[in-house]
């Protein structure tokens, strides 16, 4: 019963917010000079012809009514025309946004696999000079953002080494006959392993910037709630009953220590997600983050309006999730 | 009565006095290798960009196209005089490295600087005086952190025009919530405190209590928050100089050079890879030093 209250409430809090991101993107695209019309029209162009421009995007009515005419259409979903791709909003961000999700939960799932790796490893290896070697450099590995270590990377495996392609998410001569938009979900389940493996490899480079600091985050937390959880009572029976190390490690500490690290993720999934938008302008991946970039510079209001709010609604419902899940997992949250 | 009294009294003095004192909060800083290694790279890119023109090798600008994309010192076909190489126009890549230093630490000092003022005067006030206040600002928080950061901030240069001053304003639109969210959690435990309920019952008005109690004992959170956002600031002015919406082309910065050494990474990687040193190493420095400062000035940060 609680836990539907809470559920409600935080939907209703984050309908309040996604009106006022709605509100704050509305409103800096229109008080500000330079519009989208001046960014299309060719030098030259009458007065009329820019009019005519204006009237047939809507963008001469008052700014209320544009703001009313576009908050009806989202709320019937429609978002508009993209001004520059001349499709529907909502067209271009479904044909988008498959490439985004895979690569964001590919990263995720590699930042929990390599960083849970290495803090039980370091938790093994506490008090030893390989313990203080992790910490060493996971302290530094805090300190790099996703945009340096995809470019690091570029170096080493599209330049020193090069093995990894540089751009895009497939070849083209593969991307053929695919169903849907979800093209590594989609090669794998119909066990076309070959075409799975070069969108791995086309991903390797953007999914490794975006997992490495969300990885050296978990190395921190997790290896700190590991070594206290190893202090405790129930790990010194079990250690008693003389269960080995890692046993201990994995089955007693990994179980009670796991919650702060889990809601710390999600949290910093939404930096992930946030992370695409620049590195995929970086290996020039076919997402919704390269195509924000190119939307915001060509001024493409409709466009803009509807990455945002997407943007905004993903933040919010992962926000949701990680709340949910740490409660469900958390058996005094759930009943507080 | 007083005799035996003073024997118990007596030997406490000389233990007190040969105790060690508690080293102070600069001694203490200065015996932390990290905080001494990344403050003093800190002040070696300062005196590099105060003393760029006496500095640099070669004029920043000056392009030649008969030494364009000469490799670093060391490999073939390198050129004496170039130590780092040129780039695709023929221009010194160390020189343009040292005038990078100039851009990144103006956003760096002045971005974050200004972020934290604004940020840590709405934290302040929403921490303290609660209620509407409060709901409003922490409403506007929670507005903006729907937003992706990168994404905000290529919109609002987009919208402000290319510059410094529209990234400068832009890395303060965006960030003043980190400071805010720490400092008005700071402070609504500060007004919590017996201090502050005995300074409102003497009689003390809101701004005194507000800037002579609760501000004092909230500066050393802000003072590490502080140097960690520098870093931040000096990757989100790569960043916008990186997708073309910083300053102009003419004038060098590292996210410049990382966009032109990322387009012909194939031909000249140094290009690439000096500026990509010379930011990593600024970011690590200014974290470090960050983290220094935090687990020196605030023991509870020491988590």
């Amino acid at each position: 019963m609680l836990l539907v209250t809470v559920v409600v409430n935080r939907l209703a809090m984050a309908l309040i917010t996604l009106a006022g991101v709605a509100v704050v993107v509305f409103v800096l695209l229109r008080v500000v000079p330079g519009d989208p019309i001046s960014m299309m029209i060719s030098p030259g162009a009458s007065p009329s012809d820019i009019l005519a421009l204006k009237a047939h995007y809507g963008l001469d009515a008052p700014l209320l009514t544009q703001f009313w005419i576009w908050i009806k259409g989202v709320a019937t979903g429609d978002f508009g025309t993209s001004i520059t791709l001349h499709l529907y909003v909502t067209e271009v961000l479904a044909s988008r946004l498959p490439a985004t999700l895979e690569l964001a939960v590919l990263a995720l799932v590699v930042a929990i696999g390599f960083g849970g790796g290495i803090a039980i490893a370091g938790t093994l290896m506490r008090r030893t000079v390989g313990e203080t070697a992790i910490d060493g450099l996971n302290s530094i590995m805090l300190a790099v953002p996703d945009f340096i270590w995809a470019l690091a990377l570029v170096l080493v495996f599209a330049v020193a080494l090069p093995i990894l392609p540089l751009t895009g998410r497939i070849d083209p001569d593969l991307a053929q006959g695919f169903h849907s938009r979800f093209y590594l979900i989609e090669s794998i389940l119909t066990g076309r392993f070959a075409v799975a493996g070069n969108i791995v490899q086309h991903m390797a480079m953007p999914t490794l910037a975006l997992a490495l600091p969300l990885a050296a985050v978990i190395v921190r937390l997790l290896k700190q709630s590991l070594k206290e959880a190893m202090l405790q009572d129930y790990v010194l029976l079990a250690r008693i009953k003389g269960f080995g190390e890692l046993r201990l490690v994995l089955q007693e500490a990994l179980r009670n220590a796991i919650g702060p690290t889990l809601s710390l993720t999600g949290v910093q999934f939404t930096f992930l997600l946030g992370g695409t938008v620049i590195v995929e302008r970086i290996f020039s991946y076919p997402g919704i983050g390269n195509l924000a970039i190119d939307a915001v510079i060509n001024r493409d209001f409709p466009l803009i309006q509807g990455l945002v709010l997407l943007f905004g609604l993903i933040f919010i419902l992962i926000n949701i999730g990680v709340d949910l899940t740490v409660a469900t997992l958390n058996p005094r949250l759930r009943h507080g | 009565m007083n005799a035996p009294l003073a024997l118990k009294v007596a030997p406490a003095p000389p233990t007190t006095e040969s105790a060690p004192q508690p080293p102070t909060i600069v001694e203490r800083l200065l015996r932390d290798r990290k905080v001494l290694v990344a403050g003093g790279f800190i002040v070696f890119l300062i005196i590099l960009a105060l003393a760029a023109p006496w500095i640099a090798p070669k004029d920043p600008l000056a392009q030649n196209l008969l030494t364009a994309t000469v490799p670093p010192v060391g490999f073939a076909d390198a050129e004496p005089g170039y130590l780092l190489g040129t780039d695709g126009l023929g221009r010194d890549v160390l020189s343009r490295v040292i005038y990078g230093t100039r851009v990144s630490l103006t956003v760096a000092f002045v971005a974050a600087g200004l972020a934290c003022l604004i940020g840590s005067l709405l934290g302040l006030f929403a921490g303290f005086f609660g209620g509407i206040t409060n709901a409003v600002i922490s409403w506007l928080v929670d507005v903006w952190m729907a937003f992706p950061p990168v994404l905000l901030s290529i919109l609002l240069v987009a919208i402000l025009g290319t510059g410094l001053h529209s990234v400068i304003a832009a890395i303060v639109v965006i960030d003043w919530t980190r400071f805010c969210r720490v400092v008005r959690t700071e402070a609504m435990a500060q007004a919590q405190m017996d201090y502050v309920v005995a300074a409102r019952t003497i009689g003390f008005s809101r701004p005194a209590i507000l800037f002579r109690e609760i501000f004092p004992n909230v500066v050393p959170v802000l003072i590490a928050l502080l140097t960690l956002e520098m870093g931040i600031a000096v990757v989100v002015e790569a960043i916008l100089s990186f997708v073309g919406l910083s300053v102009s082309s003419d004038t060098p910065t590292w996210g410049g050079m990382i966009a032109e050494g990322r387009q012909i990474v194939h031909e000249a990687w140094w290009v690439l890879a000096a500026p990509l040193v010379a930011l990593f190493a600024t970011v690590v420095a200014f974290n470090q030093l960050g983290d220094g400062l935090a687990r020196s000035l605030d023991p509870v940060l020491r988590r």
